[in-house]
């Protein structure tokens, strides 16, 4: 029984020491951010990648964004994916993007869609969610084991819970799963394998406008400083000298 | 119009976040409470506190968590409550369906939010992005009544004996695709006990590897802390989940708990909320770790380690 896994990347931004916010106030300037495949992400790849290895089938990437996002999904298609698709979007808000992945859900019909639980420059762990919804498809929510019986057709899930708890549920595909990182570890790319990545084709599709968004940022603002603490300053030896005290006086 | 809030609950306990979100709800004036469960009674006791106006109970086949489930009732229970806001939970079974709810009504959303303000009728949620180096104040402008996925520890639980009407609500009926099994505990080894140590050596993704993990098992057992570990290093094999610190790991209440490479994740700073002392170390002078310690140094973690070993 083959399997086709579709699995959803994003290209996260991180900020360098220095970041300017728009002059409404509502982005952050993008020239000025770095970009990163997101972690959850590649331990989603990496999980569709050993179903098919298990199972046989295909591995399928999707992103949402401009072409600049193709670095994540040609990172995974590095790893070993088949092939990538990216819907063009302006989408920022997880609504948005869920609503412009789920054509391509539905034209696919994949047996199993994967995203990472959560992105590390939004953390809001929502896209999944919604993106199953928009499919009509059932989600379980941070995966981190899947045990798949092909003759039987239904996988058992273990979610983590809060405190290291694990929930065991049954599921049966054609289903959508978030990955937590811990799942597995992603491999590396051969430098073969990323110049053959870059060059690959990826189809583009043109994004439908949402009929609805999550939210709209009225501003972006940089916090007060909320922190207290008192740093301690010179060479690594009179750190942990000043530590070194600080520590005992605490311990009593 | 009031907020509609979603309790939480499992072992037949409603979470504290729960009583968190009630709190927060309070902005629109009393809230009102869905309770999804089998064993009702007990619960709907547990969230009969000041500020709750109705606790609407509905009687699903087990107490377990199930997605499809609490998605089918919560989005049914909007549509015909019309709340001014829905709040749930910011966790592992509030992202699983809460997303949801939103998607299926098209309705505003925002996750782990940390500030809400009511300017009108409308709903203003403040969250971080960029790793907490970045705020944002959101607004709703495509929906009058937002889902919205509190953060805990934020809003002060509500506390004491409240007085609120009790109503039913029929499920939709529908058989769940997300079958709930079992719950399994975690892992644990028997000689490492994390919630009841007085000393931490916590250790983070700057560590890196086998030979930095040994460097501080070494200069724990020399300063008689305990070892413990943000999610990197747990995930990479390195170091055993028991020594997990965090919201899937362990919740610590240490007299210090000295923080060497780990930045500060939101699910990190949730476990050590509790710690008397925080002492971080990190290269990085953004880590948002810095945000809640006590005493801070920015420096190479090695090198640290390494005059800390020679002068303890």
């Amino acid at each position: 029984v083959a399997l086709k896994v579709l699995v959803c990347v994003k290209t996260i931004e991180q900020l360098s020491d220095e970041f300017e916010l728009t002059p409404d106030g509502r982005e952050v300037v993008r020239e000025r951010l770095e970009t990163a495949t997101n972690e959850w992400d590649l331990a989603a790849t990496e999980e569709a990648l050993r179903m098919r290895e298990e199972f046989g089938g295909e591995v399928v990437i999707l992103t949402c964004g401009d072409a600049a996002t193709e670095l994540g999904l040609r990172r995974a298609l590095a790893m070993g994916a088949d092939r990538g698709v990216r819907v063009e979007s302006s989408a920022r808000d997880p609504l948005s993007i869920a609503y412009a992945l789920a054509p391509v859900v539905a034209a696919e019909q994949p047996d199993l869609v994967f995203c990472g639980v959560q992105s590390a420059d939004s953390v809001q762990g929502a896209t999944g969610t919604m993106l199953a919804t928009l499919a009509g498809l059932p989600c379980a929510a941070v995966v981190r084991r899947i045990q798949y019986n092909e003759t039987r057709r239904r996988a058992v899930i273990e979610r983590e819970l809060e405190g290291g708890r694990i929930a065991r549920m049954e599921v049966h595909p054609p289903a959508v799963f978030t990955i937590q990182t811990g799942i597995n570890r992603p491999r590396h790319a051969n430098l073969r394998a990323i110049k053959r990545a870059d060059a690959a084709e990826v189809k583009v599709f043109q994004a439908v406008p949402p009929p609805s968004r999550a939210y709209v940022v009225r501003r972006m603002f940089a916090p007060a400083a909320g922190g207290h603490a008192e740093f301690l300053e010179g060479d690594a030896a009179s750190i942990a000298r000043h530590l070194a005290g600080i520590v005992r006086e605490r311990l009593g | 119009m009031s907020a509609l809030v979603v309790a939480h609950h499992s072992d037949g306990e409603v979470t504290p976040a729960t009583r968190e979100l009630i709190s927060a709800g309070q902005l629109t004036g009393p809230v009102t409470v869905a309770l999804i469960a089998r064993t009702l009674a007990t619960l709907a006791d547990q969230v009969d506190v000041p500020g709750v106006a109705e606790i609407v109970t509905v009687e699903v086949a087990q107490d377990a968590f199930e997605p499809d489930v609490y998605l089918d009732v919560v989005a049914a229970l909007v549509q015909e409550r019309r709340p001014a806001a829905t709040l749930v939970p910011f966790s592992v079974d509030g992202i699983g369906y809460g997303p949801g709810v939103a998607a299926r009504l098209s309705l505003g959303f925002a996750a782990d939010v940390h500030g809400l303000a009511l300017e009108g009728s409308q709903f203003l949620a403040t969250r971080s992005f960029y790793g907490g180096r970045i705020h944002a104040e959101l607004e709703f402008p495509d929906t009058a009544a937002p889902v919205l996925l509190l953060r805990s520890g934020v809003w002060a639980p509500a506390e004491g004996q409240g007085n609120a009407g009790r109503s039913t609500f029929s499920a939709p009926p529908r058989l769940s695709r997300v079958r709930h099994l079992e719950f399994v505990a975690p892992e644990v080894a028997s000689d490492i006990d994390l919630t009841e140590a007085s000393f931490l050596l916590a250790i983070g993704r700057a560590v890196r590897d086998a030979d930095g993990v040994a460097q501080f098992e070494h200069l724990a057992e020399q300063i008689g802390a305990t070892l413990a570990a943000s999610r990197p290093l747990v995930d990479l094999g390195l170091i055993s989940r028991a020594r997990q610190v965090g919201q899937s790991g362990k919740i610590v209440k240490p007299k210090v708990y000295l923080a060497f490479g780990i930045s500060g994740a939101v699910q990190h700073l949730v476990g050590i909320r509790g710690a008397e002392t925080v002492i971080a170390v990190n290269v990085d002078p953004e880590a948002p770790i810095f945000e809640v310690a006590d005493y801070g140094a920015v420096a190479d973690v090695f090198d640290v380690a390494d005059q800390l070993a020679r002068v303890w």
